[in-house]
């Protein structure tokens, strides 16, 4: 394997797999941008979506993921404050401008994006029966597989859990 | 396997390490011939669209386009850039266009 990337073979083998757990919009974006990250570098994908990461992939969560402000220390403001109503809305629409501005896709079309580049989208069976979600619930471009089919196939892969 | 004039095009230019070219201004489309032999790639018609467009881009804004703009601007989707130019396109791409490294995320 070359390192000096002067045939762009430096990639060829390297595979990247990402555990999504998180279903707020504020830890949804993360995988997305470094898979994308990924994809375009020619390194291989698979993203594994788990508890309330599955919300990345339902069809009728996706579209609003939201921005907690309450527990979320990234927040800086009193978490009374934080429990306000509405709160969360704000800061949802305030980091969906921000967002829009850096000409990064919403959710569903980004998680769309990734798959036509490439990315394999795994949804967590143990998960879908906990929350009661049947494939009809998700996007089908993700296939449903249990935690140690997700075992088998990172393995040697670089593993990032999010 | 690259042709004896492929490497008399390409030895007339300078790369940097990572093999993007490192003076843009010098590119020519001769040369973007040349880089994607040497990538493997025979240029089509879809290949000149992407091409174009990134170098019109750089014309306009001194910096490549974004993979999303390429897909969001011109008629080439995102499941055909990765057809078009396989392991990697923003690299690839930007290797064939004469740009630098592409320093975008998205």
């Amino acid at each position: 394997m070359t390192t000096n990337g002067t045939n762009g073979k430096e990639s060829e083998n390297r595979k990247l797999c990402i555990i999504c757990s998180k279903g707020s919009l504020d830890m949804a974006y993360p995988p997305l941008v470094l898979a994308n990250a990924a994809r375009m570098s020619g390194i291989d994908v698979d993203l594994f979506f788990t508890f309330w990461g599955l919300e990345m992939i339902c069809k009728d969560k996706m579209k609003n993921l939201k921005v907690p402000t309450v527990g979320n220390p990234s927040m800086h403001i009193p978490t009374m404050l934080g429990g306000l109503p509405g709160m969360s809305t704000v800061a949802t629409t305030m980091m969906k401008r921000e967002i829009e501005k850096l000409d990064f896709p919403e959710i569903d079309e980004f998680i769309e994006m990734l798959s036509d580049a490439g990315a394999n989208l795994y949804a967590c069976k143990m998960s879908m029966d906990m929350m009661k979600l049947t494939d009809e619930d998700i996007i089908e471009e993700a296939e449903i597989i249990g935690a140690m089919e997700f075992m088998e196939m990172s393995e040697g892969a670089q593993l990032l859990f999010i | 396997m690259t042709t004896t004039a492929t490497r008399d095009i390409l030895d007339t230019v300078e790369f940097d390490e990572g093999g993007f070219m490192v003076d843009p201004h010098a590119w020519t489309p001769e040369i973007a011939e040349a880089i994607a032999e040497r990538e493997g790639l025979e240029l089509t018609e879809r290949h000149w669209v992407v091409i174009h467009f990134a170098r019109d881009e750089f014309a306009k804004n001194g910096e490549a386009p974004t993979l999303r703009r390429i897909t969001k601007t011109t008629d080439v989707s995102t499941k055909e850039i990765y057809k078009l130019f396989p392991g990697g396109p923003a690299k690839v791409a930007a290797k064939i266009a004469g740009l630098g490294k592409p320093t975008g995320c998205i």
